[in-house]
């Protein structure tokens, strides 16, 4: 019990960051048109391919010799990539339509 | 000075998240929304790659890291600039699947670092004398590494083998599969994952200088790591198997959400703001999006993950039924309903995406508009694979913003309809919803087609769709049936108008 107060302590600025975080989350999607939530969901998508961040920290720390991390790395820094890249681009690819719709109106 | 600038350049990227996210709500803002939050992510990147060091250290290895960047950005928006607008659903799960295993793969990573640290510190201890040294040295504990590691590590790998399971079922390479009382292994799965993490958390600072049992552990480690990995992917596979097609939007979402929170494990290793916020906000966000979808079919989301579809009593027990005789419509009938009607509501379904039938399903309709017929499409909200399927599908094919009519206003206006014609839709058009309790989507909402005049329902065959349930709607008497491919019946139903 002790231990666990400890390191919430030690955290208290990420837990903060955390608590809030989620609050923010579902304020800002509160009310979303059923129209957009495949691009929202997209968009959402495109934006946990933050994780991306850490494999390049990971990818960057690595030994050279130290071939599980170096391969694992590449291959999470390419996953990521393709997370974050693809994500971002298919949800501009649906949103266009929209734009395009309304210039022409 | 350039740590600093990190901080901001994170930052930047943490209120871009947010402000995307905002904007991408709005339909008039969205596509800047998504730029900005491409931007802000641009910027995360690049901070981190130029910017970012430990102990004073800079990171190396900029060869592998770029040549993965270029790989993965190439390959990204070579397959999302292909990618056919019907197939977005599961590229969104796709790359969904990718961001999951790149946080799973980063857990393995780091638990090998912990555990070579773990085994320096036990070589330490066994030498003689350090006890005390590290007993004054203060704790070292390894505790809360491991939790947060065996988090993002189950997550993932959840979320991972999940989504590549929704992938395929919604390219049709993987059927629906379920064995009896699946919910019960699932369960049961999850538990030991659970359970096994929980016991390799408490055991994790058990580092003795005694050689045997300190050895036993440090074997003992690694190799449930191992096992909670494996578990953690069958437990994806399994936990998306049994669910149905109709549900799958709202797992797709629920999927994005467990890899925010992956994500957001990585920022706590890391301690790491940007990725801490963006993971939470996706997170939690996600979650919200999964809850609107699954009240958008009046259930709960506890119904959708365990009530699985086309359980195998439910299906036998309508199958058997005697369900009468359906009428056939010839087109050259069908051509003539339509363009003699004052109001026409078009319900489009997944049949409609699947033929690719966006754009001649809009010829059609600028051709009645022309006759003078109101012409109107009734958007159910998880009609297609996901929600907004179909008002994608439709934007696509130019089809005016205003033709489309959310579920409430199409229902009041079916009454005062003379044909509706539907496209490849098939639950969302089911009478069952309201009046058969026994039906698996009982309680959903559906669009009240059967108080229009007429209904001319165009399928490819009598297949029940793909909640695997019979529709009585396609045996009233009012319902006729136009079978084939949404695409030539469409075509050949546009002729059929201009030569009339």
């Amino acid at each position: 019990m002790e231990t666990m107060l400890t390191f919430l302590h030690q955290h208290i600025q990420i837990v903060y960051i955390v608590v809030l975080s989620v609050f923010l989350g579902i304020e800002v999607i509160g009310r979303v048109p059923s129209v957009l939530h495949t691009p929202l969901m997209s968009g959402a998508n495109a934006i946990h391919g933050v994780v991306i961040i850490g494999a390049i920290i990971v990818m960057g720390k690595a030994e050279g010799d130290n071939y599980l991390a170096l391969i694992l790395g590449f291959l999470a820094v390419i996953l990521g990539t393709l997370n974050v890249v693809g994500g971002f681009v298919v949800t501009d690819r649906m949103l266009e339509m929209f734009k395009g719709k309304k210039e022409r109106k | 000075m350039s740590i600093s600038l990190l901080s901001l350049a994170y930052l930047i990227g943490s209120v871009t998240f947010i402000i995307g996210l905002k904007m991408l709500s709005h339909p008039a803002s969205a596509r800047k929304g998504n730029l900005i939050a491409a931007g802000g992510m641009a910027i995360a990147i690049f901070g981190t790659i130029f910017l970012y060091e430990e102990g004073g250290q800079k990171l190396h290895n900029y060869g592998w890291i770029f040549a993965g960047l270029a790989i993965g950005g190439i390959v990204g928006v070579m397959t999302a600039k292909k990618v056919k607008m019907t197939a977005m659903p599961e590229m969104v799960s796709m790359f969904n699947g990718m961001g999951g295993a790149c946080a799973m793969l980063i857990s393995i990573i780091e638990f090998n670092h912990l555990s070579g640290a773990r085994q320096a510190l036990q070589s330490l201890m066994g030498a003689a004398g350090f006890r005390e040294t590290y007993a004054i040295s203060g704790d070292v504990d390894l505790r809360g590494k491991l939790l947060i590691i065996l988090l993002g590590l189950i997550i993932g790998s959840v979320s991972f083998a999940g989504s590549i399971i929704a992938w395929g079922k919604l390219n049709g390479k993987i059927k629906d599969r379920s064995f009896k009382n699946q919910h019960i292994v699932n369960l049961s799965l999850l538990s030991i994952v659970v359970l096994i993490s929980g016991y390799m958390v408490v055991v994790a600072n058990n580092v003795t200088p005694d050689a045997d049992p300190g050895a036993w552990f440090f074997l003992e480690l690694p190799v449930l790591f191992y096992v909670v990995f494996l578990l953690s992917l069958v437990y994806g596979v399994l936990f998306v198997m049994p669910i149905g097609g109709a549900d799958m939007p709202v797992v797709i979402s629920l999927l994005n959400s467990f890899t925010g929170v992956a994500a957001a494990c990585g920022g706590f290793l890391y301690d790491n703001p940007v990725m801490l916020t963006g993971g939470i906000l996706v997170g939690s966000a996600g979650t919200i999006l999964t809850i609107l979808m699954c009240k958008a079919m009046n259930r709960s989301l506890k119904n959708v993950l365990i009530g699985s579809f086309g359980g195998s009593n439910a299906v036998a027990g309508t199958g058997d039924k005697d369900q009468g005789h359906f009428k056939e419509i010839s087109l050259a009938d069908a051509a003539v309903v339509l363009s003699y009607a004052n109001r026409v509501i078009i319900v489009p379904g997944y049949g409609l995406a699947v033929a690719q039938a966006q754009h001649v399903c809009h010829e059609l309709e600028s051709l009645l508009e022309e006759k003078g017929v109101e012409v109107k499409y009734a958007i159910h909200p998880v009609a297609g694979r996901m929600p907004g399927h179909m008002n994608v599908l439709l934007a696509e094919a130019d089809v005016p913003y205003d033709k489309l009519e959310e579920m409430e206003q199409a229902n009041s206006q079916f009454a005062t309809t003379d044909a509706v014609l539907i496209l490849g839709a098939n639950d969302v058009v089911n009478p069952a919803a309201k009046n058969d309790p026994s039906s698996p989507i009982y309680g959903m909402p559906i669009l009240e087609v059967e108080l229009a005049k007429h209904v001319i329902v165009n399928k490819r065959s009598m297949k029940p769709g793909y909640a695997g349930i019979e529709n009585d709607l396609f045996f009233q008497p009012k319902t006729s049936m136009l079978f084939g491919d949404a695409k030539k019946v469409l075509h050949e139903l546009v002729t059929e108008i201009k030569q009339a």
